[in-house]
């Protein structure tokens, strides 16, 4: 079992010619919850899906207990959930086919029931059997969002996570938060409207623009 | 590896028309040779082998576009990337699903259509035989042009990348099927197309995950 403990070490991230942001150093404990803010175009994507793995920084290191992740690869894989920018939805399944289906690919697989419990609290107990596609943009975001009542990885990344939410749905992915970061998980996420996580107080790191 | 292949499947279900358009081609395609050539058997038998392989290569080639696309588009990609098993299983379990959903059909009814030319029975077994070892290759080379191509608009510089590639197993594809036309042994072409085969499905899917790696980078 590795520790629980990100570090980012003086990461760069180039776009082409352009230096999006440089020296940018992160360490999180398990508990940890850091808010990346910035203006548009400032790089806060580009910095969680390096996180994540899915690219490369220009020079720095990630170390996820001790180890860089680019090492650890699958097994970094399965310690971290990415929700990024695209809702990972599918236009022609449901929203129950597609959260059993996300929860499936991402080797956690969960029980017809307890998809539906999700579903429920995500607010989407009428819309469970409907193509995604007939989903407004809000409800879309829910049912990927419904990942997180049911993951139990310890890392979570988490692009713009309240957009096109309501304020009882920013209020559950809230409590979401606040449940994970109790039971000792880690939280990055980006965002530019403030949000209160009941009993936290994000850490905020401001990337330049 | 498995729920990929049936999430692919269940998600080709729900686009039927898709899957059936590709059919649909390959048959069109294959029957307007007779009709503009004419009755002449000899001719017919001769050129039914190339017409048919060069029909799946194209009916493939509709299909391929579609791999990786809308996974991109709607960010299931990136989720598949993530996800904790190698990432050449993935693309394995994808070109296995769309061998199922547009090699598998073609090699089902290439043996009626090759009724129109006039082959033998025997030519139509080496044809299905060979389309058997033929089509996954077709399927796993494809994935890597659909992987580098990703992101990049138009199906036409896909087409020009891969159908290149496509040469040897149209070569011997259809050599076999003109071997045992002129009663010859098929035996050698298709021993080289499952060779080719292997080694299609051996390396595709891993160069595919680096072209996903690169193309998300």
């Amino acid at each position: 079992m590795i520790v629980c403990l990100l570090s980012l070490n003086q990461v760069q991230c180039l776009r082409g010619e352009r230096e999006l942001f440089s020296d940018v150093n992160i360490a999180l404990e398990p508990r940890g919850i850091m808010q990346i803010d910035g203006p548009n175009g400032s790089g806060k994507t580009s910095l969680l899906r390096i996180v994540a793995g899915l690219s490369a920084a220009a020079s720095g290191e990630i170390r996820w207990g001790g180890e860089l992740i680019s090492e650890l690869a699958e097994d970094f894989f399965g310690e971290l959930l990415y929700l990024g920018h695209a809702a990972a939805i599918k236009d022609e399944l449901t929203a129950q086919e597609n959260l059993l289906l996300a929860m499936e690919i991402s080797g956690e697989p969960c029980s017809i029931s307890a998809a539906n419990e999700a579903l429920a609290q995500a607010g989407l107990k009428d819309g469970l059997h409907l193509p995604a596609k007939y989903l407004s943009q809000g409800q879309r975001r829910r049912a990927a969002l419904a990942r997180l009542a049911l993951s139990k990885r310890c890392l979570w990344l988490l692009d713009e996570p309240f957009t096109a939410l309501d304020s009882i749905a920013v209020e559950w992915v809230a409590s979401l938060l606040a449940r994970h970061l109790a039971s000792d998980g880690i939280v990055l996420f980006t965002t530019h409207q403030p949000v209160a996580i009941p009993g936290h107080t994000p850490r905020r790191l401001k990337l330049p623009s | 590896m498995l729920a990929i292949v049936r999430r692919d499947l269940r998600l080709a279900m729900r686009h039927r028309a898709d899957v059936l358009g590709t059919l649909f081609f390959f048959i069109i395609v294959v029957s307007l040779f007779p009709l503009g050539i004419g009755p002449e058997k000899a001719l017919l038998r001769a050129i039914a082998p190339g017409v048919l392989w060069v029909a799946a290569l194209l009916a493939t080639m509709l299909s391929l576009n579609r791999l990786f696309a809308s996974d991109y588009a709607d960010g299931t990609l990136e989720q598949l990337i993530l996800a904790p098993q190698p990432l050449a299983l993935t693309t394995l379990a994808k070109i296995l699903a769309l061998w199922i959903t547009t090699g598998l059909p073609l090699v089902i009814l290439a043996p009626i259509l090759g009724l129109q030319f006039d082959l033998p029975a025997e030519a139509l077994w080496a044809m299905t035989l060979a389309l058997l070892l033929g089509t996954p290759i077709i399927a796993a080379l494809g994935a890597i042009g659909a992987g580098l191509t990703l992101g990049l608009r138009g199906g036409v510089l896909l087409a020009l990348l891969v159908l290149p590639l496509y040469i040897p197993v149209l070569i011997f594809g259809a050599g076999a099927v003109d071997a045992v036309i002129h009663g010859l042994n098929p035996n050698a072409q298709l021993s080289l197309l499952a060779a080719g085969l292997i080694v299609s499905i051996v390396f595709s899917p891993w160069a595919s995950a680096v072209a996903l790696r690169i193309a998300l980078d």
